[in-house]
């Protein structure tokens, strides 16, 4: 076996008193997409703000390429290759689409005795990346984000991410506003950035999604990984119910069926009215 | 920096190259946060050259107005830059006249040379904005919090000290020509040197907001401060630095004027505060931050100060000033809201190509 490009080994993580991530052990390894599962509130977004520098764990480590790393802040975790789309934020509404794109890591040039932010490459290679990830409806870099749409906005972090050269691309729910086929634009960048040898994380609730892209499967409920397989060495059945928590999903769907049986004496009538 | 981009090459080639033109358009005039700003000031300056007659627009007339609008200015452009940061700095009413009852006390009061009573008045500045700093983000209580708490503080200090050392809340001080000449003088008997510390001012926070890279930081910030920490900017020393910006801003005004003056008071400089937030919205820029230019920073102090002096050449009340000032205030508010709606939703209709 290779050694994986990024193992975490017994991670514990709490906020005060309250725990949020149990013994953690997980690897990602190079041109794999490591789908990570699990309920609400169950720490996918507090484990990947680990890995991206955010938040330190209280215990456990973390090794790059076999050597043990510790990021002391998101800068330190992206200065060691990894790109993190977090699931909230991550682009500046008023902002233009090339100073955005840029941010924290601004493209200069030399003018006389000065450094100066270049608005019109930094403006060019962000159409530049959109388009390779097939947003082309837009062609001016100096647009404010604030006026794409959601699909556009996460198509501008993913190609932020892939431009600076991630070895791990971490991607907390991308496809969770977007539309069908927004969505399915993302899921092609997951599997042309997997085909760069890129390690990815992908976060997502969407079971057809995650099936769809993902090479390996970690599942979290309430902290604790509760499952951990590779592709085909689980039905979909399984994956649903270990996705809703561990419940049966089964079950759950009898019971949305017992409400719909015992709701069908009103709700045609509101339905039929309409 | 190790963050650079890494180009890629291979892959950039075989991309439909981004098309732009470099014909200003329609969207990148609307795009602009001080078209509002630009409408304000053009409308009072009619408004005076009307009503105000010959004498307002006299160089006298001119001068009246710049040089309030440079006092004004000064600090006003540090104010933008922690507004556009997402933070607000009311301790500069304070600073203002702290700063010139350190010089006053110090090369008035006791004879030290003035160019200790300089040093000491601009150190103070650089040691309240660290102050202000380090609480705000130590804290995380907000900047209007802390920064009103440091405005009462300083008052107090500078109020206690001031007659415990001199006696007296108002102090004499005399300068020589150097130092006369270059912060306390006024150029054809009307206009302040303070003009040309503004204009340099100007310059210099212009190329700060618009080409470097701590520029794009403060728009970040303001946008979204969590999201500009995950992307990797020190956002703890931008904070920090942008607050000993203001402060020392508001001390060279405080120096300045202490030397202008030939005296300092005690309790000079409270206007700064309102006005300072004033020149800066009227100047389009947003108070919840993410938003703003310096063009507009400057418009809209030169707005304020139009306002603020040219009222004494009419016939009205100078009482109405103010009255002018609040609804120019309001209108200039919905003005920027609406031109930043157009700049969000503006996308070409048409084919670039076309153009
Ligand atoms: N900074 C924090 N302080 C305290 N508790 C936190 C903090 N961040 C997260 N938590 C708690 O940790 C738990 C896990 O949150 P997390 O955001 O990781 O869930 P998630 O799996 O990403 O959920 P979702 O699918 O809804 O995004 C939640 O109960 C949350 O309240
Ligand atoms: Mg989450």
């Amino acid at each position: 076996m290779t050694t994986p490009l990024l193992r975490l080994t017994a991670i514990n993580k709490s906020f005060g008193p309250i725990d949020v991530l149990h013994d953690i052990s997980l690897e990602v390894n190079r041109g794999e997409v490591l789908c990570l599962l699990g309920d609400n509130g169950a720490g996918k977004s507090t484990l990947i703000k680990i890995l991206s520098g955010v938040h330190k764990p209280t215990s456990g480590t973390m090794e790059m390429d076999g050597r043990s790393v510790a990021f002391d802040s998101p800068r330190d975790a992206s200065d060691h290759g990894i790109a993190t789309v977090h699931q909230f934020g991550g682009t500046f509404p008023l902002m233009s689409i090339g100073r955005s794109f840029f941010v924290g890591a601004e493209l200069t040039r030399r003018w006389g005795p000065l450094t100066i932010y270049d608005r019109k490459r930094a403006n060019e290679i962000a159409v530049t990346e959109m388009r390779q990830l097939g947003i082309t409806r837009i062609d001016d870099g100096d647009r404010l984000v604030g006026g794409l749409s959601g699909g556009e906005r996460q198509a501008l972090a993913i190609a932020r991410a892939v431009h600076f050269g991630a070895s791990v691309l971490i991607l907390d729910e991308p496809t969770a506003a977007l539309g069908v086929k927004e969505a399915a634009h993302v899921l092609r960048i997951v599997l042309q950035a997997r085909r760069k040898g890129i390690a990815v994380i992908f976060i997502t609730h969407n079971v057809v999604h995650a099936l769809t892209v993902g090479d390996h499967f970690a599942v979290l409920i309430r902290g604790a990984k509760a499952a951990d397989f590779r592709k085909g060495e689980k039905s979909r059945e399984a994956i649903t119910d270990l996705m809703a928590g561990g419940e049966q999903m089964a079950e759950l769907e009898a019971e949305i069926e017992s409400f719909s049986a015992t709701d069908d004496g009103h709700a045609p009538h509101g339905a039929s009215h309409a | 920096m190790t963050s650079q981009a890494h180009h890629q090459p291979a892959a950039a080639a075989t991309a439909p190259p981004a098309p732009h033109s470099s014909m200003p358009s329609i969207g990148s005039l609307v795009r602009r946060p001080e078209v509002g700003s630009l409408i304000g000031m053009v409308a009072v300056l009619v408004f005076f050259s009307v009503f105000g007659g010959a004498n307002f627009m006299s160089a006298g007339g001119a001068a009246s107005w710049l040089n309030v609008a440079s006092e004004l200015g000064i600090i006003a452009l540090p104010i933008g830059l922690l507004m556009i940061a997402g933070h607000l700095d009311l301790s500069v009413g304070s600073m203002v006249p702290a700063s010139s009852m350190t010089i006053a006390i110090l090369s008035g009061h006791y004879g030290l040379p003035i160019v200790v009573g300089i040093l000491a008045a601009l150190g103070l500045g650089l040691a309240v904005g660290f102050i202000n700093g380090v609480l705000v983000i130590r804290t995380k209580v907000p900047s209007f919090v802390v920064t009103l708490a440091t405005l009462f503080a300083l008052a107090g200090l500078t109020l206690g000290l001031s007659v415990i050392l001199s006696g007296s809340t108002s102090v004499a001080l005399k300068s020589g020509p150097t130092a006369k000449l270059l912060f306390g003088d006024y150029l054809g008997g009307k206009f302040e040197v303070t003009l040309f510390w503004w204009i340099a001012a100007v310059l210099i926070v212009g190329f700060i907001l618009n080409f470097s890279r701590f520029g794009n930081w403060i728009l970040a910030m303001g946008g979204d401060a969590v999201s500009a920490r995950n992307a990797g900017i020190p956002t703890d020393r931008v904070t920090i630095a942008l607050f000993m910006s203001s402060s020392l801003c508001a001390s060279f005004v405080g120096m300045s004027q202490a030397i202008l003056y030939n005296s300092a008071q005690v309790a000079a400089g409270q206007s700064f505060i309102f006005n300072s937030i004033i020149a800066v919205v009227i100047g389009g820029v947003l108070l919840t931050g993410g938003y703003g230019s310096v063009v507009g920073i400057v418009l809209g102090t030169l707005t304020f100060a139009i306002v603020n002096q040219g009222i004494f050449y009419t016939g009205f009340d100078a009482n109405w000033a103010s009255l002018i000032i609040g609804v120019l205030l309001l209108a200039a508010v919905l003005m920027n809201n609406t031109f930043r709606t157009m700049a969000l939703t503006y996308a070409p209709r048409t084919k670039p190509r076309a153009r």
